[in-house]
């Protein structure tokens, strides 16, 4: 059996969830900071792989990394980067696509926080920054746990993007749902069932390991 | 000294209610202000911290403006060195007794000196969760006076203490601020358990 689409699909989740936790911890503190119209935009956009179907986002995504058109073509002039049926753009199609798996439940968990905690900080002489890493941040802990696991879970299984941006390129774009795909047009249901098995048993333990540490966590004082 | 001149809009069921408020702290001074709920005492002290602003006026503590709408100057709470004892103590969920402390201050003394007149200092492994209701207050007090602030604004700051242990804190408390020549604005609902600082009171009864 060729794991090689395992190790890829794990790189691939790895990855997403590093670079959205990056990105989407300080995005989701703004979006939690008051209401304002950009804001909501900003948030109905990052919503939307939510309820678009995979394959209308990979299409636009596919259209716009294209090195004949506009952010593709400038990154394939500039930079000599290509996106379309590479690794790199995988990785940024899942990122755009997982956003609100990570974005949603931190910025849910922040809003939650009493704004006194920001407020007491404030008046100890903190800085938003002080306030957000030594308060905030610790205090969210269990959100930021369960949106790290579910945004790396959902890339795991993600299929319609990936095949959109990807392809079936062996080593380099084969991720595991396509493997999936590829051995059942194939018939050979066996390999089909391997690559099932892995992917169920990884995202199972992961869903139970959080809902373990969320339990353990209820019993906290912000539960 | 605080010169406060201020107009805040509160917010009530019929619209917003406008309350004006025009007084002076003098320095090292305590000024206990009482009134019933909803008349703006918490608004006040959230105001003269900086956590929100007033409609229009001015505050000037010092000789530095730390508000004026005229001239568009709103000094953020950080910079007007203040301690903020809250209603709802707003302790740290994450952090310790002693991390409490050591989050406000570096000053290891002080912090000890603190721990010790709050009869904390067998719980400094403890986080607020594993606190009585009493010892969660006496915390949040000894967070506020941390940081050794000029200003010191307490929001019912000893309703969760028995009397025994109110008694006992605001004793070991007065020398304190004395000690710290902090101007102190307490807020309460019970003038009566104030009774043992001297200052003038404040009363919000009837402003609205």
């Amino acid at each position: 059996m060729d794991l090689s689409p395992i190790w890829l699909t794990l790189k691939l989740a790895g990855i997403t969830t590093l670079l959205l936790l990056l990105i989407g911890l300080p995005f989701a503190w703004w979006l939690s900071r008051g209401r304002s119209f950009i804001k909501i935009i900003a948030e109905a956009i990052i919503t939307m792989p939510l309820v678009l179907p995979p394959s209308v986002l990979g299409f636009y995504l596919l259209l716009a990394f294209s090195p004949q058109h506009g952010l593709g073509k400038w990154l394939h002039d500039t930079f000599d980067v290509q996106l379309v049926f590479s690794f790199p753009g995988l990785i940024l199609a899942s990122v755009i696509y997982s956003v609100p798996f990570m974005v949603g439940p931190v910025k849910s968990a922040l809003q939650q926080l009493p704004g006194s905690l920001t407020e007491a900080s404030y008046t100890l002489g903190k800085t938003e920054w002080q306030t957000f890493r030594y308060v905030l941040l610790p205090n969210i802990k269990p959100s930021l746990l369960t949106a790290a696991v579910l945004t790396f879970a959902h890339t795991l299984g993600e299929f319609g993007v990936v095949l959109m941006i990807g392809g079936n390129i062996p080593g380099i774009t084969r991720v595991a749902s396509i493997a999936v795909y590829d051995s059942v047009e194939k018939m050979d249901y066996a390999s089909a069932n391997n690559y099932s098995l892995i992917l169920f048993s990884i995202t199972f333990v992961l869903v139970i390991a959080v809902f373990m540490f969320n339990k353990y966590q209820a019993k906290g004082p912000l539960a | 000294m605080i010169s406060v001149d201020i107009e805040i809009k509160l917010k009530a069921y019929h619209g917003g209610q406008l309350l004006k408020i025009k007084r002076q702290f003098v320095s090292g001074s305590v000024t206990k202000i009482w009134g019933p709920s909803g008349s703006g005492k918490t608004t006040l002290l959230k105001m003269i911290a900086g956590l929100s602003a007033p409609r229009k006026g001015k505050i000037v503590a010092d000789g530095i403006t730390w508000f004026d709408d005229e001239q568009l100057i709103n000094l953020s709470p950080q910079k007007r060195h203040i301690g903020f004892v809250f209603q709802n103590y707003a302790l740290f969920p994450n952090m310790t007794v002693q991390q409490h402390l050591e989050y406000a201050s570096n000053d290891t003394d002080w912090i000890k000196r603190l721990l010790q007149l709050g009869q904390l200092d067998n719980f400094t492994t403890h986080k607020p969760d594993h606190l009585s209701g009493g010892q969660q207050q006496r915390l949040a007090i000894l967070r506020a006076l941390a940081t050794k602030p000029k200003l010191l604004l307490m929001d019912e700051p000893f309703s969760a203490l028995d009397s025994k242990m109110k008694t006992l804190l605001m004793e070991e408390l007065k020398p304190l601020i004395k000690q710290l020549g902090a101007t102190t604005i307490i807020v309460s609902h019970n003038l009566q358990e104030l009774e043992i600082f001297d200052g003038e009171v404040m009363n919000f009864e009837g402003l609205v």
